[in-house]
């Protein structure tokens, strides 16, 4: 018990640390969210031009949704790109702290900072659009969220391991990752338009299940029990992803002790 | 079982030269892409001792630390922490040290508290303690106060380096790794940071594993000095001891940096036609 107890406040020090940094690199945060409101707004606007609400709702979500997952993505995957760019990685990884209580503490702060910035982007989508949310069933927005998550830091964990392998050709490496995910999952447009033989990458993106799942529970109001086999395959895919990811970044951490990958200057 | 504070035996670390041409494959299969940065190394260090390593840039003392620290992985040999294998106890081992390095490793945007607050997270200190600890450390070092709670990047070199110092050692750990802590700093600044790894070592009862450039430095600091060259140790032996050791039996007064390079220079091998080995062998390194 005082062994997790010692893990879970070094985990709370990764979300303190990050956030300590949000507030030092405020100007950062500012230009971000920034952008992150413009281009939900465009987004939207585009369907607005056509005069369908529910187009601009589907857009809407699927932008505010990418947003979501996307800083869940980008906050795992650019963990070790970060701590090297800062010079800090070899001081990290010889902590006395097990390596998934680093993951986690990471993955904790992702989620926390996501959240709070797609409320504040959605708060100002609220402002700018006249959105009608009254079919929305929050209930399942929220076990939607959770759940997807899940299936993103098991993605980014896997994509983290890029920056520890390839300093120089890591990080570009998981912005790939993440344009693919945003190509075939169906964020601004339904998978039916990509062409046939991209189509099938849409099954294994759990973006596609989550955005399918979220665009039911915020127009149609769909309880969870309507989801079943989606949220089902949602969960296992992040109950699986999670510790396969992990799994992915020891050996890749293995890998970068072996070369002498792991440390500042790569 | 009492254990020694740290051992390596036979210890080598080779790296794949970067910039060869070929793919990866054909470099790792091409063996003479292979750099040997730590060849063959062994020596232990008794608890409570201040061990010292000097040798040119690239001589491969870092590697050594890094090795030591648990961040990279040795192709042969053994190291152990207080009987800890450093590879497969990697985390008791690392329950064990601290480190610091040339370059102060933090986050410059942060202010020296919110980056100690994080490492006491790490390490399992608690705030309070932490802080009390932190700024007794940084007190005795001449460290403002007031500084605190400023971001890292506006401090001089100097005072990061003593943060940095603060920071490895109010998790008191039992081996300290200080890889060239006073490179780059002015001379009074040089004076608090030795003169307090001497109180760290009398004060706190750590074994000390000391790099440095500075002959002098490693002669008033450390109890025997081990001297690197192309990642094998050349010597070892206390301060005096080397000075005999490169005299020869000359009688000549020799200061560090002469012994430092009559053991690693031609000069040294073209006067008196010793090889490596038998310099080893006078010296009782092992």
């Amino acid at each position: 018990m005082p062994a997790l107890i010692r893990e879970i406040r070094a985990s709370y020090g990764f979300v303190e640390r990050n956030f300590n940094l949000v507030k030092r690199y405020m100007g950062w945060e500012v230009v971000f969210l920034f952008y992150n409101v413009v281009n939900t707004l465009t987004i939207g606007l585009i369907g607005y031009a056509t005069g369908d609400m529910e187009l601009v709702l589907f857009l809407v979500i699927g932008a505010l949704m990418w947003a979501f997952l996307g800083v869940l993505f980008h906050e795992v995957s650019e963990s070790v790109a970060w701590e090297r760019w800062e010079g800090t990685i070899e001081f990290t990884f010889m902590a006395p702290i097990r390596r998934i209580t680093m993951l986690l503490g990471t993955c904790l702060y992702a989620v926390i900072y996501g959240v709070l910035r797609t409320i504040v982007v959605l708060l100002f989508v609220l402002l700018f659009f006249d959105l009608g949310f009254e079919n929305a069933n929050f209930l399942s927005a929220v076990v939607i969220l959770v759940v997807s998550s899940l299936s993103f830091i098991g993605l980014g964990l896997m994509a983290a391991v890029l920056p520890l392998i390839s300093p120089e050709r890591g990080p570009q490496a998981t912005h790939i990752i993440q344009a693919l995910i945003l190509l075939v999952s169906g964020v601004y447009y339904p998978i039916s338009v990509l062409p046939v033989w991209l189509q099938p990458l849409s099954y294994i993106s759990p973006a596609t299940y989550t955005l399918r799942m979220m665009r039911s529970a915020m127009l149609e109001g769909a309880s969870l029990n309507t989801m079943g086999w989606d949220l089902l395959g949602l969960t296992i895919c992040g109950i699986a992803l999670i510790p396969i990811g992990a799994w992915i970044f020891n050996l890749g951490e293995l890998y970068a002790k072996k070369v002498g990958k792991l440390k500042r200057s790569g | 079982m009492i254990h020694k504070a740290l051992q390596c035996r036979g210890v080598t670390k080779t790296f794949i030269v970067d910039g060869e041409e070929g793919g990866i494959i054909k470099r790792i299969r091409n063996r003479k892409n292979r750099f040997r940065a730590v060849d063959d190394i062994s020596f232990t260090v008794e608890a409570g001792e201040i061990f010292g390593i000097i040798g040119p840039n690239g001589s491969g003392k870092s590697t050594l630390i890094r090795l030591i620290s648990t961040l990279l992985l040795p192709n042969e040999g053994y190291i152990s922490v207080f009987g800890n294998d450093v590879v497969k106890d990697s985390r008791k081992v690392r329950r064990l040290i601290n480190r610091v390095t040339v370059e102060a490793s933090f986050f410059k945007k942060l202010s020296a508290l919110e980056n100690l607050t994080y490492a006491a997270r790490l390490y399992d200190v608690p705030i309070k303690e932490a802080r009390e600890k932190i700024e007794y450390i940084l007190g005795r070092l001449q460290f403002p106060t007031k500084k605190l709670k400023e971001p890292l990047e506006n401090l001089s070199r100097g005072m990061q380096q003593k943060v940095a110092i603060a920071r490895a050692l109010f998790t008191r750990p039992t081996l300290l790794l200080l890889d060239e802590p006073t490179t780059g700093l002015d001379p009074r600044s040089k004076r608090e940071v030795q003169a307090f790894v001497r109180e760290a070592q009398s004060e706190f009862g750590a074994t000390i594993l000391f790099t440095t450039h500075d002959m002098e430095e490693a002669e008033s600091i450390c109890g025997r000095i081990a001297i690197i060259k192309d990642g094998r140790f050349v010597a070892l032996d206390t301060a005096e001891g080397l000075k005999r050791l490169a005299g020869n039996g000359s009688g000549k007064e020799l200061t560090m940096e002469d012994v430092f390079f009559i053991l690693t220079g031609e000069e040294w091998e073209g006067k008196e036609d010793k090889g490596e080995g038998e310099v080893m062998e006078n010296a009782g390194v092992n």
